[in-house]
């Protein structure tokens, strides 16, 4: 008999223009002690099936057929039975530890009514016990910290704590979506050893619900693929991993950034199960006529030294963070302490740090959008910023541009991409002609892969990967000789970043253009850049020559990233 | 801790020191305080002592001073329209506003937010849409209207309530309380009743909202995922979190009742402070006009005051970000 | 091509909404009827109530046509001069409107100019204007209104009080519903501020005007509408407790918070309509537009989900 056997499982979300299928005919079985990874790009279904386990899905969805069983128990239909289990046979993890815990009761009240709910403790046993869990899942000093606000807690030990909650009334079944995908590297190892542990001391059934291949190559022992609410495939993790044979598992995997060495493209599959390689000479060429022929002379292009930002006020601090993996800052935030590096022409320099490390403060004070409190920044061997600390658009007009990391945000809603486009060329050129402004549009648009006829819509009409390429020609429009790529393909499913990752650097080769590539993501920093710097806490660790970073780090600091990141390799 | 407070107390007190001085500015600069006192065609003489007796040639500032000096003594000066002291008149008039109010602000708060978190709970019952629709005739029925209908309807045509006045009053030295009497307190119902009604439904529609947005809360998802009873989350997990916008709002609830009051006292004869301002806008006697300004002020910033000490104490994220700095 | 229009927004989410609503066809369609009668004021009302030659006291106090003594030429009734009430109400109505629209469009370009410049630009600027605005949020606008209009009253000259009272009442009215625009403009234009879209455009070099009000100003109204519809409901009923209470319009162009005051001595004696017709008319043209406001509210709420 299996922890966990799920048959026929079918869910749907019925809206007012059509029903969408969430799930159809799902079915799989866990045994205890295994953990099973179920993975699939945004929109595969995953996070649904786990919510349907313990009959949580977001309305308006609803099960429509199929059967779920724990140990034999049938769940569906049956909210009695689901209500005993929740919390008592079912832990489950969620994804924010943020906004998993209410922020106005003490860490001890939640812990103590969870375990008072499901076991017949008086409180005293149940305080005593709620220490031991803090312990156990690595909380020093949990006599104290019980006592302790979540707000006071960091990240990772929030996370911490969500994980004593799911466990708290000796589950059998342990459900984890995206448990790690909100942290750090460094911490997510933590917390991936911490469930690994857990699962062999108690004997545990573990799902965990991720898009990372690497995780599932470290973590798991069998993996299922979703794809459009269907599983596509679904085996032991080593053997799928190393031969997938559906054309969507093998796009999953070989869109993976490899860690261990570097290539020139990213391979992508086409739909009907080829390899496709691209290269720039699949790009368009009018652009080059436009704007002229670009030589490379290898000159210094950008050069920083000394820079320091102090962020005074807490809130202000996490006002300007993009990235929602924040430790509580303290009162003064040094958020860049001191930083040099130089960068040249042609080549694509890498910032590559967790959470807090600065570098996207950096790449705002290039672009004038952060005052430094210190430092110089030259451009062309002009400095960008004057005695007084106000930044001189006009040195760099237009030859700095940047794309950023969330495609949803980076296009104003109200305009057409025509218009989105359009406008910084209308800037830099205000006597341009209709039809010279229309070349200009579909030579940028025709860059970036994208129809003509996107043009004329609006920017919630086209996917996450297609915003991005809209970015970037939008970045090109003012013929930049410097592009910052700010984590720009963060947010997107690994297939669909390797192909917006490829088309940069076609573009790269093509016009002749130098990158600044920001990053937390190791393999993809590796596969984009010549050079890497590595921040930790706004203080440069190590820069290097990518290949000999990753074959000879020096700072203990780099090595520990480079062993703590999921590797995929690691299976094979 | 002691931080937190001065800085709201200095707040306070910088708030009380600018309406004092547009108050000032009203008594001083607007309309001629000297021919109001020594009428139209009083010679010229006499108005320049009149001028000089009520010290309107000295600086700003000494007159400033002189004012403030007044008002913290509880002087307020003369009414133009009465010529009786306005700070008597204010004494005599608060009891009876106050008493008011404080009812009128328990009805709407208590109602309010049992009303308030049952639809929010319960969104699509019949019982909540009933409540919804009533409490959207409470937003947009003007409350003299409301007013003029209960009387209509209690006193007119029932004949068991009084249509006017505050009944019958037992003088307790410095305050003459209603509470006390049988017609004291069917005096106040209609009235509280109608100055209420309004803030009622705001506060109906202000918890629902938060409570609607509370319950999709991840924090609220963990505590189902957990199993702890449904009853458990949303009168105790979900109820913590949604009650503390209504401290804020009991704040301004106060003030805006006081504010109101102004035209249930004027639709029920009520002798208050309302009625005592509507007649001197009417009149234009700006030391009434300024005096109860500087009142109202008063009482909405140690109302605010109170709140945030009490908002302290509550949210243990406000307490936690100050004892860090 | 009139279909395919129709098609088009009732494709749209808030279009759908509305058609599938009858609350907000139902107000929306009373509102609509409301708007047209008194814009056109002259054309349906059988008389004009303000022209002396019309009006004879002969006529005053005469019941509503359907009950006893009533007279067919007079639908509702007449009122103590003798003015047939469904005329006044219309022109009242049309007055009760041009305050309420008026100040709140005061309102909402002062307060939200304020409200998006202090949320862009911050620093001090930003922290004067919201204490500003909070300061002024606890004080009622009925207070605000009162303060202004009795403060105006003392600052014009006798003469002139008649003319300029419409004027200072827009004033004052608009002057206690700002704030809330500013609140609800800031905050909307912080969450804009740290969008990458407004980076982008920084980084290339647009002058702050414009990001602020070609790029931000857009993608902000849709919450504005909302309180802009209900603070419109809010100023008509403000306006009508003002000349309730004798401080709103001058007699002469009576809204119906004016009829109400009119009527309101004559509602003991026996002579109920003139009260009460301005009355009704006045509470389901507050009722229709909170509907309408409510509606909208959970229509062009993004965090509310598709039912």
């Amino acid at each position: 008999m299996s922890l966990l056997e799920v048959n026929n499982l079918n869910i749907s979300y019925p809206t007012r223009k059509e029903t969408i299928i969430a799930s159809k005919d799902v079915e799989f079985t866990l045994e205890r002690g295994e953990i099973l990874g179920i993975v699939g790009e945004s929109g595969s279904g995953k996070s649904t099936i786990a919510n349907a386990i313990i009959n949580l899905i977001d309305p308006p969805g609803e099960i429509t057929s199929g059967s779920i069983k724990i140990d034999d128990k049938e769940l569906r239909d049956n909210e009695e039975v689901i209500q005993e289990i929740r919390g008592k046979k079912i832990g489950f993890v969620f994804q924010d530890p943020q906004t998993s815990l209410n922020p106005l009761f003490k860490i001890k009240d939640q812990l103590i009514e969870t375990i008072q709910t499901h076991l017949d403790l008086d409180y005293q046993d149940a305080l005593k016990k709620s220490i031991q869990l803090l312990e156990e899942v690595g909380i020093d000093n949990a006599e104290k910290r019980i006592e302790d606000y979540p707000h006071q807690f960091s990240g990772g030990m929030r996370q911490r704590v969500v994980i004593a909650l799911a466990i708290s009334c000796e589950p059998d079944l342990i459900i984890a979506d995206e448990p790690t995908t909100a942290l750090d590297v460094s911490i997510q190892y933590q917390i991936l050893e911490l469930l690994k542990d857990l699962t062999k001391k108690r004997n545990l059934g573990v799902i965990i619900i991720t898009h990372d291949m690497g995780v599932i190559a470290e973590t798991t022992n069998k993996v299922i693929v979703m794809r459009h609410g269907l599983i596509v495939e679904q085996g032991e993790t080593r053997e799928l991993l190393t031969n997938p044979k559906s054309s969507e598992a093998r796009s999953l995997v070989i869109s993976v950034p490899p860690t261990n060495k570097k290539i020139n493209r990213f391979k992508l599959i086409s739909p009907d199960g080829k390899e496709i390689t691209s290269d720039s000479k699949n790009l368009t060429k009018n652009i080059i006529k436009t704007w002229g022929v670009r030589k490379n002379t290898n000159q210094k292009l950008l050069e920083l030294t000394g820079v320091t930002k102090i962020f005074d006020d807490k809130s202000m601090a996490s006002a300007f963070s993009f990235s929602a993996k924040k430790e509580p800052a303290e009162k003064v935030v040094k958020a860049v302490d001191n930083v040099s590096f130089e960068l040249f022409e042609g080549e694509t320099l890498g910032l590559v740090g967790e959470s807090g490390s600065g570098k996207s403060t950096l790449a705002k004070i290039i672009t004038g959008l952060v005052r430094p409190n210190n430092g110089e920044i030259f451009y062309n061997n002009l400095s960008l910023y004057d005695s007084k600390r106000k930044y001189q658009i006009d040195k760099s007009r237009g030859q700095i541009q940047m794309i950023f990391q969330d495609p949803y945000s980076s296009l104003n809603p109200r305009f057409k991409v025509r218009d989105i486009i359009s406008e910084p060329i209308k800037l830099f050129q205000k006597k341009i002609s209709s039809a010279e402004l229309s070349q200009n549009l579909h030579d940028l648009i025709d860059i970036v892969g994208m129809s003509r006829q996107s043009l004329d819509r609006y920017p919630h009409e086209f996917s996450g990967g297609q915003r991005q390429r809209i970015s970037i020609a939008r970045a090109l429009a003012t013929r930049p000789r410097l592009l910052i790529c700010d984590e720009p393909t963060s947010a997107l499913d690994v297939s669909i970043q390797a192909q917006v990752l490829n088309l940069l650097k076609d573009i790269q080769d093509e016009l002749h253009l130098a990158m600044l590539f920001i990053s937390h993501d190791l393999p993809v920093i590796r596969q984009m850049c010549n050079r890497i710097v590595v921040l930790k806490n706004g203080v440069v660790c190590e820069t290097k020559e990518s290949e000999e970073l990753f074959n000879n780090p020096e700072h203990p600091y780099t090595q520990e990233l480079i062993r703590l990141m999921p590797k995929i390799e690691s299976i094979v | 801790m002691f931080s937190y407070f001065f800085k709201r107390l200095f707040q306070a007190i910088l708030v009380m020191i600018v309406v004092a001085f547009v108050s000032f500015s009203l008594f001083n600069f607007v309309g001629d305080p000297v021919i109001s006192l020594t009428g139209e065609d009083s010679s010229v003489e006499r108005q320049a002592e009149v001028r000089e007796a009520i010290g309107l040639n000295d600086p700003v500032y000494v007159q400033f001073s002189r004012f403030l000096g007044n008002v913290i003594q509880g002087d307020f000066g003369i009414s133009y329209q009465l010529k009786r002291e306005v700070s008597d008149l204010i004494a005599e008039r608060m009891p009876a506003t106050l008493e008011l109010v404080f009812v009128s602000a328990l009805l709407a708060i208590i109602v309010g937010v049992i009303l308030g978190v049952y639809t929010g709970i319960h969104r699509d019952s019949f019982v909540s849409n009933i409540i919804l629709v009533v409490s959207l005739a409470g937003v947009s029925l003007p409350t003299f209207i409301i007013g003029i209908m209960l009387i209509y309807l209690f006193s007119v045509i029932l004949g068991v309530l009084p249509s006017f006045g505050r009944g019958e009053v037992i003088d307790l030295g410095l305050w003459s309380t209603g509470f006390l009497t049988a017609s004291g307190l069917k005096a106040l119902i209609l009235p509280s009743i109608t100055l209420s009604l309004f803030q009622m439904t705001y506060v109906i529609r202000l918890v629902r909202a938060e409570m609607m947005e509370i319950l999709q809360t991840d924090y609220i998802k963990f505590a189902k995922a957990r199993g702890i009873k449904k009853n458990t989350v949303n009168y105790k997990h979900a109820l913590k979190n949604g009650l503390i916008p209504v401290i804020t709002i009991t704040g301004i609830n106060i003030g805006t009742l006081i504010a109101f009051s102004i035209i249930t006292e004027t639709v029920f004869q009520w002798p208050g402070m309302g009625l005592l301002f509507i007649n001197a806008v009417y009149f234009v006697d700006i030391p009434i006009m300024s005096a109860y300004m500087i009142m109202v002020a008063f009482i909405f910033v140690m109302i605010n005051f109170i709140v945030d000490i009490t908002y302290y104490f509550i949210d243990p994220r406000i307490r936690i970000k100050d004892e860090m700095s | 091509m009139l279909t395919k229009t129709f098609n088009k927004i009732y494709d749209t989410d808030v279009g759908y909404s509305f058609f599938n609503s009858k609350i907000a066809i139902i107000s929306s369609a009373i509102l609509f009827v409301i708007f047209l009668c008194s814009v056109f004021a002259g054309l349906v009302a059988p008389y004009n109530p303000f022209d002396p030659a019309t009006v004879s006291l002969m006529d005053a106090f005469t019941p509503p046509s359907w009950s006893e003594g009533g007279n067919p030429a007079f639908f509702l009734g007449t009122d103590q001069q003798g003015r047939d009430m469904f005329s006044t109400m219309i022109y009242g109505s049309r007055i009760s409107l041009i305050v309420g629209f008026a100040s709140i469009i005061f309102a909402m370009i002062l307060g939200v100019f304020l409200g998006v410049t202090a949320g862009y630009i911050g620093g001090r600027y930003e922290i004067i204007v919201m204490r500003l605005t909070d300061v002024q949020l606890t004080i009622p606008s009925i207070l605000m209104a009162l303060l202004v209009n009795g403060i105006a009253k003392s600052v014009i000259s006798q003469s002139m009080h008649s003319e300029m009272a419409i004027y200072v009442l827009i004033f004052a009215i608009g002057i206690s519903e700002w704030p809330q625009f500013a609140r609800v403009s800031r905050a909307s234009t912080l969450v804009e501020k740290n969008k990458e879209y407004v980076s982008a455009s920084r980084i290339i070099g647009l002058s702050n005007i414009l990001i602020m009000f070609k790029h931000i100003l857009p993608n902000i109204l849709r919450p504005l509408l909302v309180i802009a519809t209900i603070g419109l409901a809010l100023a008509i009923i403000t306006e009508s407790t003002l000349s309730f209470l004798g401080v709103g319009v001058p007699p002469t162009t009576p809204s119906l918070g004016t009829l109400i005051r009119f009527g309101n001595s004559f509602l003991f004696s026996g002579e109920w309509w003139i009260t009460f017709f301005p009355a009704i008319f006045l509470i389901i043209l507050a009722l229709s537009i909170n509907l309408l406001g409510d509606w909208m509210r959970d229509a062009l709420n993004p965090k509310l989900k598709i039912r």
